[in-house]
């Protein structure tokens, strides 16, 4: 396989180059298992797979999707991963729990069960019942990583607090989290929640650091494309969207389901759209941060995608543009450095927002009124 | 599209793993952070009021004290002064007093010197008359010694009267 040849070369000279990089790398390893099991779905027929050449969507989708295991690296064209724990719950058969391994990478079905492998990578129950899939996905332990990750920090710094005291001032990695946390608050908290930030500060700095280190994670080598899956997002959108509805006061429900002052007529038309409005806030939120780190993730790709497309048509090709993609991933890299800060920065003040106008009370605005006549 | 339909299970296990998180973290991360950095903030803002305060009451310190050193220096300059006038007074007293007593001694001095010359006078003119006296009853003596003249000087006598 020349591609193959190719690609471990190449691999070589990612992973002593530099680390993000080495991210770049694996991604491509990805494609090669993609490849391997293709090829084997097609009958074990190696010809045919290579006139196929190249699939960057392949590639690209058996990264941003989510995996029953976390492949490392191939060795021999030999996948070698992490084979993750499977839990299903079957209606008649109750939940079931056994190693994704058991699967041979997608090839034999275990139990009556197999995985299916479209866009995305399914258990499917051959018995035809709807199961539901409970697996410790590459996601999921992704996810427990970054949450032992940051008890972890949270947690030792908060101890360094308790055992410094008040006035002595920050040290180490507390001094590097202090003005982030400062920042939530006076930046995010205060401005948005007026003086009953001090409630929701909890719920706006976890939201922000569970964002950020998962973004964060995401970006590492061989990390999982956590924060760009819907269904976390729809999580932390959800989790937002009740801490609103609950801390909504009546003010605001008074306000959106009969608004003062508006004729009776233009009410009908108002209000439904006032509710779709309500709405479309959590989906907002969900949208945004899956699209730009499923955005981000699929452009690192592409760009190193592009060497191995160019490989396919040329070696003098796919070697020649290594620089060019090399140098366009390293900025797409320090810019998804960025945007994970940023996403999760945005995230956790569209909570902040949302929950301001949940909680503005009356008087604010009686006030603004006094005011304004007293000028 | 599939990429776009949640999976369930992903779902959950992010549900339970944030609200862990949050929990855990709200009650021992969170809130004791926040509050040290408060506690720290309304620290370091009560330090700095009172610093400045202090500062305020060292400046009314020193202006109170340039005040005194003000009065205390115009008091000394005064007192000086009064000294002075008084230095001139009693030196020019004393000179006053000096001249009087001196200006009395001289008169004093004058008057007995007077008494005593007129003393001396009425002395020295008592003896002259005397001495003359004693001169001309010696001279007498001498010229009436002899009964001739004796009877010349009656004689004489007798003439001046009968010219008379």
């Amino acid at each position: 396989m020349r591609s193959g040849r190719l690609f471990s070369l190449l691999a070589l000279t990612f992973a002593l180059s530099s680390a993000p990089v080495f991210t770049f790398a694996q991604h491509e390893e990805n494609h090669e298992n993609a490849h391997a099991t293709e090829a084997v779905a097609a009958d074990g027929n190696h010809h045919e797979e290579k006139k196929e050449g190249f699939n960057a969507s392949e590639v690209i989708f058996g990264h941003i999707g989510d995996s029953h295991y976390w492949h490392l690296f191939d060795i021999n064209e030999q996948p070698v991963s992490l084979s993750l724990p499977v839990i299903i719950y079957h209606p008649t058969k109750g939940v079931e729990m056994f190693s994704a391994s058991k699967f041979h990478h997608g090839h034999e079905s275990y139990n009556g069960y197999h995985i299916e492998k479209g866009m995305k990578e399914k258990i499917v129950s051959e018995d035809g019942a709807s199961i539901i899939d409970l697996s410790i996905t590459k996601n999921v332990l992704s996810m427990i990583i970054s949450v032992v990750l940051l008890l972890w920090i949270m947690l030792s710094v908060a101890k360094k607090y308790k055992k410094n005291g008040t006035m002595v001032a920050p040290t180490g990695f507390q001094n590097a989290l202090e003005p982030v946390i400062g920042f939530i608050r006076d930046e995010v908290g205060k401005p948005n929640l007026g003086n009953k930030y001090m409630r929701y500060m909890p719920l706006l700095l976890t939201v922000f650091f569970f964002i950020w280190i998962n973004n964060l994670l995401g970006l590492l080598p061989g990390g999982a494309n956590f924060t760009g899956n819907i269904a976390v997002t729809a999580c932390l959108a959800l989790v937002s969207f009740i801490v609103m509805i609950f801390s909504a006061n009546k003010h605001f429900w008074g306000h959106l389901l009969n608004p003062p002052g508006v004729p009776l007529g233009i009410k009908f038309l108002l209000v439904p759209i006032e509710i779709i409005s309500l709405f479309i806030k959590p989906i907002a939120l969900m949208i945004r941060l899956f699209a730009n780190i499923l955005a981000g993730h699929i452009v690192i790709l592409s760009v190193i995608s592009m060497i191995f497309i160019f490989g396919a048509l040329s070696k003098v090709a796919g070697w020649g543009f290594v620089p060019v993609s090399l140098a366009f991933s390293i900025f797409m890299f320090f810019l998804e450095l960025l945007v994970a800060a940023i996403q999760a920065f945005i995230f956790t003040n569209l909570t902040a927002v949302f929950l301001g106008q949940a909680i503005e009370e009356a008087h604010h605005d009686d006030h603004a009124h006094a005011e304004a006549g007293h000028h | 599209m599939d990429l776009l339909t949640p999976e369930l299970g992903l779902f959950v296990w992010t549900l339970l793993a944030f609200l862990a998180v949050f929990f855990i973290l709200r009650k021992f991360a969170w809130k004791p952070i926040l509050n040290t950095l408060h506690e720290r903030e309304t620290g370091i803002a009560d330090s700095i009021a009172a610093a400045e305060r202090v500062k305020k009451e060292m400046g009314q310190m020193q202006a109170e004290n340039e005040k005194i050193m003000m009065e205390a220096r115009a008091q000394s300059a005064q007192m000086l002064k009064e000294a002075k006038d008084m230095k001139e007074s009693i030196i020019n007293k004393a000179k006053e007093e000096t001249k009087a007593v001196a200006d009395k001694m001289i008169a004093d001095a004058q008057q007995q010197i007077q008494q005593q010359k007129m003393a001396a006078l009425t002395e020295v003119k008592n003896e002259i008359g005397k001495l003359a006296v004693e001169v001309a009853e010696k001279v007498i003596r001498k010229q009436l010694a002899t009964a001739d003249s004796q009877n010349d000087y009656a004689q004489m006598l007798a003439e001046e009267i009968k010219m008379n």
